[in-house]
């Protein structure tokens, strides 16, 4: 009998309980006794010398503890903050890597740059106190859009990096696209803008920052996806402080798409701070902070070109991509549009010769990092519109040259041109299932009912797939990663037959209290409610990676498996024991352990009694406990993949875009709890949809201000600018390379959305000759590419 | 500069000296030590703030806390039974997963409740445009609209059985 709360069903989350009932704990709720506030002090300009900076005044305020600069820092010898993944050029030298100081020492280098810290007993206190910091600046020159960085002459953001070039990379066969694009019939040619996003999770970052006099430890409650990264990044590197005398916490963390995997300045300056006042030390952004010192995402220029044979099959690729790193390194920024975007260019088709080339800058602009997707949507996104524009050029129907150059199932695992080889996948099957569940026959015909209402209606596909279940250590590291990418886990049965379960996977939104705990109940056919989960607190948990890269279940349910297997193995020897039976003949089943043929079974409640209360235990073969601990590294990544249909109705007269319906058909492989996916897919949906209709983070190229810093000028999607959605997954394609045959689930709808609604937007605009807009395909720049496009009518004529 | 503040929250009368220019959100917060109301934003517009003020849903980062002296305050601490029982449209929420991180969560639920007793059987796309003042990044709005729908019809379900005139 299957477990109701086991794998495969939508068991219902226990988070919810505190989360619905306000007493969920995220940083911002701490208070310690003595707790002080700080407030950094920002450079309003975005680039600029600092020639003094004077906080007398500051220093007088009522309440004020302190006031700490670069200079304090530096003089206690703070570290720079570290950069976690190393790219080399074409030319095999390394990219540059400039410091990045948790406070401005002498230049600042971004709208944002903190220079200071005023750190008061009350926030409040702290706010007015840093208003009276006096900075003496020199403004410089600056630059705040990648295209000018590259253009001769611009102002330099780092004095030894050249043309403000990071690393000029590439990845494939030039020579053989070379040769292929000599020899093509047909070629579709794209330029294209994958604009900056900020990621915006509904919780500012916050860090509290503690150390405890007698025994010389640290504490860091901070809003991070991955508590163990950020203690080394910043005990090793920054602060100097041996791991074994620092803790970091990550309480309930409100939504992180990326954004809180990094280590950041502020999380050094609150550990640092609290030792030299002698006090708990908290910092919490405001909504005008987190725009601007929240790593960005997304942020690339791109051209890009597809060769075609007279039949509309793929030659080859090639893609040529500026992207904009900001003004320093922020913890992953060099392989966002490198490892985790050139790889996925091959995209579902079986193109045989792909080359990129991808030149990162630095600009006087926040530091530009992974968001949910970190470069997998980029390359979707050029491939789809590519493709769309492809199918213009052969005059094929969009379904059927993408049908054309699947890679067909029967090919798995297949090696792409681009460093990955994909495990399974049944492209044609996402496809198959999609064209009747959006009744695509019937688009013609409600197209022509749209124009009869005045509108003009679009349908766009985007079949994408992407690379996680983040990362395979030996993969990684020879790519340049400075980490390894496995995860841990810990199951810890009690006495009575409980069990406790520490992962390094981190929740913050996808729900591992209960999933993780419905794979344990699953496997031992205990009640769900016996299995406690435990995350986030590096003195709880023996190591781990965290959570992005839609790497929980994957990696660390793997993790968690493997635990498990250890338990099994010892309880197996206990039960052979206490049934005198020999190990051979004991079968596990449902988490019963019987002798075969015969009804002598225990559960595994029994043998964890046994096993903590050992007064007939063979003792001279096992040790007491039921206690085990695994790490698992991936063999590889995983590759979920699917197919999303976009059906859009423009309003011509407002430039208004409606998205009328959007399915999307996905193969995650195994699934353990439906109702989260969904959950996961819909989440990513929106943000997709935000990008392609609603985002775009705006600097001023010139002077590096961001124009969009609140949410009076960034549009957030909302409840009534969305639809409902249409979800649809299989599992007829399990991973093959992971004990639980999951593929992971938490990007995969902002990889392919924003491209279908693209792909629509531009078919409905089609009739008016558009064959591209870039994104976001707001009311008014729709509402001028038609004016642009269609032709004024004749004008009346004159009166005699 | 600062002034002394009276008002019930959650049923239990509160009088605290703040400074004047105390906002609700942080009253609640600091003060009260109910950390259950979020502030997400510094523009009024995501909504994390939200509570009800004297039956009615309010941005509490855009209220000051002499603007609540007096009044009948109730945050998501308040809305469940003092038994524990989750208000129906809590319920609501955990049946349809209308929540995902839960940080934009408290102030969704209290203004759902409030558009439910403004419209107490809404469409879909009137629980969207209510809904328009609270962002969400996580769950995309699907499951919310699945949420407040069951939230309605169960918070209608509770209703006692109107009596017949006489």
């Amino acid at each position: 009998m299957a477990n109701p709360n086991g794998i495969g069903a939508s068991v219902r989350r226990r988070e919810d309980q505190r989360f619905l009932t306000g007493r969920g704990n995220y940083t911002d709720d701490f208070k310690r006794p003595n707790m002080t506030h700080a407030v950094h002090v920002r450079s309003p300009y975005a680039h600029a010398r600092i020639l003094g900076i004077d906080f007398t005044d500051a220093l007088a305020m009522p309440g004020v503890v302190a006031v700490l600069t670069g200079a304090d820092m530096e003089a206690d010898k703070v570290g720079s903050l570290p950069c976690g993944w190393q790219i080399h050029s074409k030319d095999g030298s390394p990219m540059k890597e400039p410091p990045h100081y948790p406070l401005a020492r002498d230049r600042v280098r971004y709208v944002g740059d903190a220079v200071a810290v005023v750190i008061a007993e009350t926030r409040e206190q702290a706010r007015d106190a840093a208003e009276m910091v006096v900075v003496d600046y020199e403004e410089l020159p600056a630059v705040g859009s990648s295209t000018r960085a590259v253009a001769g002459g611009a102002p330099l953001v780092h004095d030894d990096a050249p043309d403000n070039v990071c690393y000029d990379w590439h990845l494939g066969d030039q020579a053989a696209v070379d040769a292929a694009f000599a020899n093509a019939a047909h070629i579709a040619r794209i330029d294209l803008v994958n604009q900056r996003l900020v990621p915006n999770a509904m919780e500012p970052r916050a860090a509290m920052g503690e150390y405890d006099q007698s025994n010389g430890e640290y504490t860091l409650t901070t809003t991070s996806q991955n508590p163990h990264v950020t203690r080394l990044l910043m005990g090793a590197f920054v602060l100097g402080i041996p791991e074994h005398k620092l803790r970091v916490v990550a309480p309930d963390v409100g939504g992180g798409f990326g954004s809180k995997i990094f280590h950041y300045g502020e999380e050094a300056v609150v550990t640092w701070a609290a030792r030299k006042v002698g006090r708990p030390v908290k910092w919490t952004a405001d909504r005008s902070e987190s725009f601007l010192t929240d790593a960005h995402g997304r942020d690339h220029v791109s051209h890009a070109e597809l060769a075609m044979d007279a039949d509309g099959n793929f030659l080859a690729l090639r893609v040529s991509t500026l992207a904009n790193l900001g003004a320093y390194l922020s913890t992953f920024a060099p392989s966002i549009p490198t490892y985790l975007y050139a790889t996925l260019l091959a995209g579902q088709y079986k193109t045989p010769a792909i080359y990129a080339e991808v030149k990162a800058v630095f600009t006087n602009t926040s530091p530009v990092d992974a968001y949910r997707g970190a470069g997998r949507p980029e390359a979707c996104y050029l491939i789809e519109r590519l493709v769309d524009v492809a199918a213009g050029v052969m005059g094929m129907d969009k379904t059927e040259i993408r049908r054309r150059n699947f890679v067909p199932k029967e090919a798995m695992p297949y090696q792409t041109p681009v460093a990955l080889q994909y495990d399974t996948g049944d492209f044609a099957k996402n496809l198959d299932i999609a064209l009747p569940l959006v009744d695509y026959p019937g688009f013609q015909q409600r197209r022509a009912e749209s124009k009869a209402r005045g509108k003009q209606r679009g349908i766009g596909f985007a079949t994408y797939i992407e690379a996680c279940g983040i990362a395979p250590s030996n993969v990684a590291g020879a790519l340049g990663a400075r980490a390894g990418l496995y995860e841990c886990a810990e199951v810890r049965f009690h006495p009575t037959g409980s069990v406790t379960v520490f992962t390094g996977s981190h929740s913050h939104g996808q729900g591992h209290e209960t999933t993780f705990a419905q794979i344990v109940a699953d496997r031992f056919g205990i009640p769900i409610e016996n299995v406690e989960i435990v995350h986030g607190d590096t003195n709880k948990i023996p190591f781990g990676m965290g959570t992005y890269g839609s790497r929980s279940l994957a990696v660390g349910g793997s993790a968690l498996v493997k635990a498990m297997d250890k338990v099994e193995r010892k309880a197996k020897k206990i039960a052979a024991h206490m049934l005198e039976a020999a190990e051979t003949d004991i079968e596990v089943k449902d988490g019963r352990f019987t002798v075969a043929g015969t009804d002598k079974s225990l559960g595994i409640g029994d043998i964890a009694l046994q096993a903590y209360v050992p007064h007939n235990f063979p003792l001279d073969e096992l040790e007491p406990g039921l206690d085990e601990q695994a790490f698992y590294d991936p063999k590889n990544f995983t590759y979920p993949n699917g197919c999303h249909v976009c059906e859009v109705e423009i309003d011509p007269d407002t430039g208004v875009t409606t998205i009328v319906s959007f399915a999307a058909v996905d193969d995650f492989g195994n699934v353990i709890n439906p109702l989260i996916v969904e959950g996961q897919v819909h989440g990513g949906l929106v943000q997709g949809i935000g990008q392609a209709l609603y985002e775009n983070c705006v600097y001023d190229e010139e002077s590096g201000q961001l124009v969009t810093g609140s949410y009076m000028d960034y549009c957030m999607p909302r409840a009534d600018d969305v639809p409902s959605f249409t979800v649809r997954y299989h599992e007829d394609q399990p991973c093959t390379h992971n004990p639980l045959g999951v593929k992971g689930c938490g990007e995969a709808g902002t990889i392919g959305a924003a491209a279908a609604v693209m792909n629509a937007v531009v078919d409905a605009l089609s009739e008016y000759g558009v064959t591209h807009m870039d994104m976001p395909a707001t009311p008014e720049k729709v509402w001028r590419v038609i004016r642009d496009a269609t032709p004024a009518p004749a004008p009346a004529m004159a009166a005699e | 500069m600062s002034c002394t503040v009276s008002m019930t929250v959650n049923g239990k009368t509160v009088s605290r000296e703040v400074e004047e220019r105390t906002l609700l959100v942080a009253f609640l917060r600091e003060h009260l030590g109910l950390t259950g109301t979020h502030v997400g934003c510094d523009t009024s517009q995501c909504g994390a703030c939200v509570v009800h003020v004297d039956g009615r849903s309010v941005k509490s980062c855009t209220t000051l806390a002499v603007q609540a002296n007096g009044a009948e305050v109730t945050t998501i601490e308040g809305l469940a039974a003092a038994d524990g029982t989750l208000h129906p449209m809590q319920a609501a929420f955990r049946e349809h997963h209308g929540l995902q991180c839960g940080f934009c969560t408290p102030g969704m639920v209290m203004s759902a409740v409030d558009l439910v007793r403004d419209i107490p059987n809404p469409t879909e796309a009137e629980i969207r445009e209510g809904l328009e003042g609270n962002i969400c990044r996580c769950t995309g709005y699907h499951n919310i609209v699945k949420a407040v729908k069951a939230g309605a019809d169960a918070m209608a379900g509770a209703q006692p059985a109107p009596v017949a005139a006489e």
